[in-house]
């Protein structure tokens, strides 16, 4: 099984040990992972604000650059990013349609982290000896709960995770508020949002927040310092990577 | 034009001025404001969590919800590729029952079909029930201000309707009206009409409200409703409601006056099987609401009730421009209000932040589409675009997709400032050529030097500001995941 990693724009500069953990947990199951370098993003922050012209560029030149690859999937620790090659390059290439099938082509062979350890591998956390000692909320973004509906496969990995005691919350189907710019361009109602969410965290009892998305992360991260809390926050990812007392 | 607000309304703010025909103002401070309102926010939350549950247990309970809502989205599909002959087929249909139809091309004309009614009949008292096509056009307000001379009371009958129109207030909710207000200022506003100091519990409110419509109800004129549905082969227009008000605005009156959205239109009978299973399941969590009523024409001879003269106006004030754009589906909605209380910013702000009879997605969708963006352009950034109104939605409108396709239109217009338009470009070219991506990385993080405190960027003014204004703000990371790879995983 060979797999190109597609590791989001933010995650390579900001989060890069989200995209470390997804390679070692990846390579633990005996995948022979790749990472094209010329990759760079998506596009998604522009398709988000409609320059619908320059999201067509930049999906140009990541289709070139995964094209160019000899893989049978491409996996992303992020199902926001995901479902932007899946579902939004075949959108915004709709009258195109060279593009809009070597997207399309692409699109379909582009799996959600999860979605691959879970569908494509047929992997559970006990395989990957992964341990780590919790009381742990799961935040599914809001791409992968609805355009991917993947709710069951992290769930079904976290919860056979060692010392792991993952709670459920208050309206977890609730938008977390980051919503890429969204958060800037209205940031009362993004930060309330975020607001809401932690009330929920607190009411749980968790000391822990996970999420497939380090978008969504971010947001509720910098939200919980700002109030003062102290709670971890983790990708998926790095929670499956932590071994016995690691 | 500001005109004198009567004496009940001194005390808040006039929000008549809240439909299409009106400026409509920034979501953006209004939203900022309104999240930051508790009272608001309670009130708003108990509205919609309620809904949500009573929503989602009897959806459940409907196995063939999901087959519903592809066939909903059909029929209205279909019924848009052919609207000209279900208008044509609707109109022959009220007519040869006896009924009157008339094409109103936008609110105007609405206001004048109706103010001339009025007078021709010598009318004093008109009685509504809850319309929001009415509500979209600022009929009341119009009507009071056009036709001044006919002094004309016009009187809501929806109990929230009433209760907003008593305190010069707007709806904030397709379906709850008033649910922005608690208790507390129900009591003031209905006490204010009453005279006199009613006790805040629901059985006085209520025989007060009942006491005081009943007797609007036997002295209206005319009567005017909007329309749920409005079946082509058959002519007939249903009314879905829970007060039974609607059956008293329809049938007490000798005049009967339907405004009916172009777009509510369904060709069959039978599509009503479809509509009105979804209907008051995603509005209210109800199987069925109180009281569903099929109109089809005036009293007939024999028939006991129904209104003697029956006028059916079909508006299209914006709606038959959309027609075969890609903003088509926009015209599919069937005003459940199920986006609104799904919707995480809906859910923060209420619906007045919206500043138009419509509010939550399908306001942040459709106010831009009929009045222009021009006019509204917050509204469709008024959304973190998490889809769960395209979720709920009983037709599956893509709104997600709507709103996206609306932020492009603003680019294409060029409605965009000039940063933001220099921002994008910046990004493109960064994003499509990998060394200069690179570089960019190096750049900030040697920017950010200075700026690091406590693991976090320190406030930042500018765009960034306001994401530090309220949040942490990570820093870039030592180095990217790049040079991590190439050092050896």
């Amino acid at each position: 099984m060979r797999v190109a990693l597609f590791v989001p724009c933010y995650v390579d500069q900001i989060n890069p040990e989200v995209g470390v953990s997804a390679v070692r947990v990846l390579r633990r199951l005996g995948v022979d992972v790749i990472y094209p370098e010329r990759q760079t993003c998506c596009g998604q922050p522009a398709f988000n604000s409609g320059f619908f012209d320059e999201t067509r560029s930049v999906g140009r030149h990541f289709i070139d650059v995964f094209e160019k690859e000899r893989f049978d999937y491409v996996v992303c620790p992020s199902g926001s990013c995901t479902t932007m090659v899946s579902h939004y390059y075949p959108f915004i290439f709709e009258d195109l349609p060279d593009e809009r099938e070597r997207s399309e082509a692409l699109g379909g062979r582009v799996r959600e982290f999860s979605d691959f350890l879970v569908n494509v591998m047929g992997a559970n956390a006990s395989d990957l000896g992964a341990h780590h000692e919790a009381k742990a909320v799961f935040h599914t973004g809001c791409h992968q709960r609805r355009e991917l509906g993947l709710l069951r496969e992290p769930r079904e990995l976290l919860e056979n995770v060692e010392g792991l005691n993952l709670v459920g919350w208050e309206k977890e189907e609730l938008c977390c508020g980051f919503g890429g710019t969204f958060s800037v361009k209205m940031p009362a109602v993004s930060t309330a949002m975020a607001d809401e969410k932690i009330k929920a965290l607190e009411n749980s009892g968790a000391d822990t927040l996970i999420s497939g998305d380090s978008s969504c992360l971010m947001h509720l991260k910098g939200r919980l310092q700002r109030t003062g809390h102290d709670t971890r926050v983790l990708h998926l990812a790095q929670v499956l990577d932590q071994k016995n007392g690691g | 034009m500001e005109t004198q607000k009567p004496a009940r309304r001194r005390e808040t703010e006039d929000r008549r001025h809240e439909g299409l025909v009106s400026r409509v103002e920034g979501f953006n401070e209004r939203g900022r404001k309104a999240a930051q309102d508790k009272e608001l926010h309670d009130s708003v939350e108990l509205f919609t969590g309620k809904a949500v549950a009573a929503r989602n247990a009897v959806l459940h309970a409907l196995p063939e919800a999901p087959e519903l809502r592809k066939r909903a989205y059909r029929i209205k599909q279909g019924t848009m590729a052919n609207l000209d002959r279900y208008l044509e087929q609707i109109a022959d249909n009220v007519e040869a029952r006896g009924g009157n139809v008339f094409f109103a091309e936008d609110g105007e004309a609405v206001v004048r079909y109706i103010g001339d009614l009025a007078r021709r009949k010598g009318a004093k008292v008109v009685t509504k029930a809850k319309s929001m096509a009415t509500e979209e056009i600022e009929l009341n307000r119009r009507l009071e201000e056009d036709y001044a001379d006919l002094d004309l009371e016009i009187v809501e009958t929806d109990l929230g309707e009433w209760i907003a129109q008593l305190a010069g207030d707007h709806p904030s909710h397709i379906v709850g009206p008033i649910l922005h207000m608690n208790r507390k200022r129900i009591t003031e506003v209905l006490s204010q009409a009453a005279g006199e100091e009613l006790p805040p519990d629901v059985e006085a409110l209520g025989s007060f409200a009942r006491k005081r419509l009943r007797e609007k109800f036997l002295a209206a004129d005319i009567g005017v409703t909007g329309a749920n549905f409005g079946v082509a082969e058959t002519g007939t227009v249903a009314t879905i409601t829970n007060e039974g008000n609607a059956r008293l605005v329809t049938s007490v009156p000798p005049v009967h006056v339907i405004v009916m959205g172009i777009e509510k239109l369904v060709p069959r009978f039978e599509d009503l099987s479809v509509f009105v299973r979804l209907l008051a399941r995603s509005g209210t969590g109800q199987k069925l609401t109180v009281y569903t009523n099929f109109i089809t024409g005036p009293r007939d001879e024999g028939e006991l009730d129904g209104a003697e003269e029956l006028h059916l106006i079909l508006m299209d004030n914006g709606r038959s421009k959309l027609l075969g754009t890609e903003f088509e589906e926009a015209l599919y909605c069937i005003r459940c209000g199920a986006c609104l209380n799904v919707c995480p910013v809906y859910r923060q702000t209420g619906g007045h932040a919206y500043g138009s009879t419509y509010s939550g997605p399908i306001g942040a969708v459709i106010t831009p589409l009929l009045k222009g963006q021009k006019d509204a352009k917050d509204l469709p950034h008024a959304s973190s675009l998490c889809g769960a109104c395209w979720e709920a939605c009983p037709v599956g409108i893509p709104l997600h997709e709507l709103l996206l396709k609306l932020r492009n239109q603003q680019v294409e217009e060029g409605m965009k400032g000039k940063g933001e338009t220099l921002a994008f470009k910046g990004f493109e070219n960064t994003m499509k050529n990998p060394a200069l991506y690179k570089i960019s990385g190096k750049a900030g993080r040697l920017v950010q030097k200075p700026l690091k405190k406590d693991g976090s960027v320190r406030p930042l003014p500018g765009p960034l500001g306001a994401w530090t204004d309220s949040r942490d703000l990570p820093p870039l990371a030592e180095k990217p995941f790049r040079d991590l790879w190439k050092e050896g995983i």
